[in-house]
């Protein structure tokens, strides 16, 4: 059982790209609205993030990815949660086209923000989903 | 400039049109309008009106002439029309042979300068087979993993005609730089013919562009140190360092922190190779700057104007330097790619000209237009022959190049250029205030405690809640917009999952037959040298020359330096 209090959010970037301007803003945002944040540094593995998650015993996990490798890091991430039975909603940022989209979100991908989106926006679908999970 | 009878009326005249005429047609929400422009730009001050009386300058002194100190109106006495600008579009994916198409691509249709930049396992030093690489080979740049790769790149190019920019800055810098110099020797092309550029600017990435494990500060500073003292002695026409600005920037700078950052970097370098006993003349004229340009028209070439005219100050009267050469100040620019949005992506090519023109008009030596897909992927081939066109039709259609430095004179730059030089001036002063009268030792404390960091994060959190508060306009994102349901579709730039097999299998079949034992030892030998003061540069042409690999490469020397986490600030 999670607890009602403040919700736990990780985010990062998979991978070797470290372009993370969008992920840090969205951090800070969550952090303004209240939330706790745990935000890893950029060149993490799939493993690493999905371990991180689970430590630090997170609600909702924000992935940024703007190399162009989302499609691989995000089937990756989705089919090693299933196997370790974590169910926690993913969402993710970043370079990501628009055609993509409902093929992220058959893989299993909660939500794709692109890039432009307003931090509220994203803050505010945070909040609900996680409230609406618990 | 006129003299104090015309000064009196000109005052005189100004005062009568404000009150008669200006100050009546006011907008009612005059300070909120004035105050969200502040808010914008760097902070730089900006009349709503210009008159001779606004501008107080010593002609001779702060402006001259083209090609004269202090180079405020460019480096080169005829500018453009002696010779325009390298149009140099960057590129990299896929595999050495899928770029090196791309190249002749380019060049076919008018390119006159090439940049490559390798893609991230390469930037990070990971060869192409390693667990970390997977996904990423040939996905934001091209796999180098050994000279081999570099030769496949450059497959019928001449390496005495050409001139590319080499993009890594982080811990494969000098493995890049070796492999292009071995393919040279290789060639039977001796190293003073060949001209070129290494970006090697360590410190913008151990901050911004966040490159995270890489050499600590003071070991990446040794190793851009070595490569000054190596090419000034045997390639001279080798640009060794490109000082970034733009990545300072795209992470969120204004322009004063892109110019007082970049600069206390670019003499960083300087106070570490004097500190080696480089005489500043013997190196410092290959030094050049990578800068943006971004939306800000005006104030974004009056950057440029005082980029110059600073580092002539500092060259002349900082570092002593006597040959005029070490002064000039010669820059790259990429336009900037942070502000072009995802949203109605075709309208980035009006963005990516008026970024094309400011570039233009502020002196540029050498220029990347974004291309307008660059938010959603890799340009295609469409987008980038649209991004050549763009400098294209620039140069040879506008009649920007018929005048030099055609802004000059104006009341609006001119006050704009003393006033960022003041201001970043101020920052570089403080800097160095931090490192106790050392820039130097300014520049690693700025780095190690995240005070620079912090600083531009601040500046672009800012610029975010002026966006998202809609004082920051950006149309087709903020304002104007259509629903995203009738966004056109954008025909995007997909790599080969292939190429990164190819790229792998023959990686390790190459392994396999090389003379291991001959990379062995050239990997001890480098392993030695690193430890010692000796120039690395020798060694490791040598090393690359075994088919040692990047990986390997870049191991080895983070056995011996050792590895350094960014503040990360958040």
């Amino acid at each position: 059982m999670k607890s009602k209090g403040r919700i736990r959010i990780l985010i990062a970037k998979p991978g070797l790209d470290t372009h993370d301007r969008g992920a840090k803003m969205i951090a800070r945002a969550c952090k303004d609205a209240g939330m706790e944040v745990i935000y890893l540094k950029p060149k993490h593995t799939v493993d690493n993030i999905i371990s991180a998650a689970i430590e630090e015993d997170v609600d909702i996990i924000g992935l940024s990815i703007l190399s162009g490798t989302h499609m691989e890091m995000c089937s990756g991430m989705v089919d090693k949660m299933k196997k370790q039975n974590l169910n926690l909603p993913i969402i993710l940022g970043g370079i990501i086209p628009k055609s993509d989209i409902p093929l992220l979100k058959r893989l299993g991908i909660k939500e794709v923000f692109r890039s432009g989106v307003h931090t509220n926006t994203v803050v505010r679908w945070i909040e609900d989903e996680v409230k609406g999970g618990r | 400039m006129q003299n104090k009878e015309e000064t009196e009326k000109i005052l005189v005249e100004r005062d009568r049109w404000f009150q008669e005429k200006f100050s009546k047609r006011k907008a009612p929400d005059e300070e909120a309008r004035l105050a969200s422009r502040s808010a914008l730009s760097a902070g730089v001050g900006r009349k709503d009106f210009y008159t001779p009386l606004d501008l107080s300058i010593d002609y001779l002194k702060d402006i001259g002439f083209p090609g004269q100190y202090p180079f405020t109106r460019g480096v080169h006495p005829s500018m453009y029309l002696g010779r325009l600008w390298t149009m140099r579009q960057v590129t990299g994916y896929g595999t050495p042979e899928e770029t090196n198409k791309r190249f002749k691509y380019q060049v076919s249709q008018g390119q006159t300068g090439l940049a490559v930049v390798p893609d991230t396992p390469t930037r990070d030093g990971y060869d192409s087979d390693h667990p970390m690489a997977k996904g990423e080979v040939g996905r934001l740049g091209v796999p180098l993993d050994t000279i081999d790769d570099m030769e496949r790149l450059f497959e019928g190019l001449p390496l005495d005609q050409i001139n590319p920019a080499l993009i890594e800055s982080v811990t494969g810098t000098m493995v890049i730089l070796a492999m292009y110099f071995a393919l040279a020797e290789n060639k039977g092309i001796p190293l003073e013919k060949l001209r070129g550029t290494i970006q090697n600017s360590c410190l913008a990435n151990s901050i911004y562009c966040g490159e995270l494990n890489i050499f600590p500060p003071e070991h990446a500073l040794r190793i851009a140190t070595d490569i000054f003292e190596y090419c000034s002695k045997y390639v001279p026409k080798w640009n060794t360092v490109n000082v970034g600005g733009y990545q300072i920037t795209e992470q969120g700078a204004n322009t004063v922190q892109e110019l007082g950052i970049s600069m206390a970097f670019g003499l960083t370098y300087l106070e570490s190779a004097l500190k080696r006993g480089l005489a500043i003349d013997s190196f410092a004229p290959r030094i050049a700057f990578y800068f943006t340009s971004g939306n800000n028209f005006f104030e974004e070439i009056a950057k440029f104007r005082a980029a110059r005219r600073m580092w002539a100050r500092f060259m002349k009267e900082r570092m002593g330097a006597k040959d005029e050469r070490s002064m000039m100040l010669r820059y790259h620019i990429q336009t900037s790619a942070a502000s072009l949005p995802a949203q109605e992506a075709q309208n980035n090519i009006i963005r990516c000209t008026l970024h094309a023109i400011t570039a233009a008009l502020g002196g540029v030596q050498s220029l990347h237009v974004n291309s307008f897909d660059e938010a959603l992927a890799l340009p295609t081939e469409e987008s980038l022959r649209i991004s050549l066109r763009t400098q294209q039709i620039i140069a040879h259609e506008s009649g920007i190049c018929d005048t030099i430095d055609p802004l000059g004179g104006s009341y609006l730059v001119e006050d704009l250029t003393n006033k960022i030089e003041k201001e970043a001036t101020d920052l570089i002063n403080k800097i160095e205030d931090m490192g106790g009268g050392s820039i130097l030792n300014g520049v690693i404390i700025g780095i190690k405690s995240g005070f620079l960091a912090r600083e531009v994060m601040e500046t672009d959190q800012a610029k975010l809640k002026a966006i998202e508060a809609g004082e920051k306009v950006v149309i087709g994102q903020n304002k104007f917009r259509i629903p995203d349901e009738e966004e056109p579709n954008v025909t995007l730039m997909k790599v080969d999952p292939e190429l990164e097999n190819i790229q792998i299998t023959r990686l390790i079949e190459m392994k396999k037959e090389r003379d291991n034992t001959r990379v062995k030892k050239q990997l001890d030998k480098l392993r030695e040298v690193a430890k010692s003061d000796e120039n690395m540069m020798p060694t490791m042409i040598e090393t690359v020359k075994s088919h040692a690999s990047l990986g390997e490469i870049v191991q080895t020397l983070k056995e011996v330096f050792g590895f350094f986490d960014r503040v990360q600030i958040i």
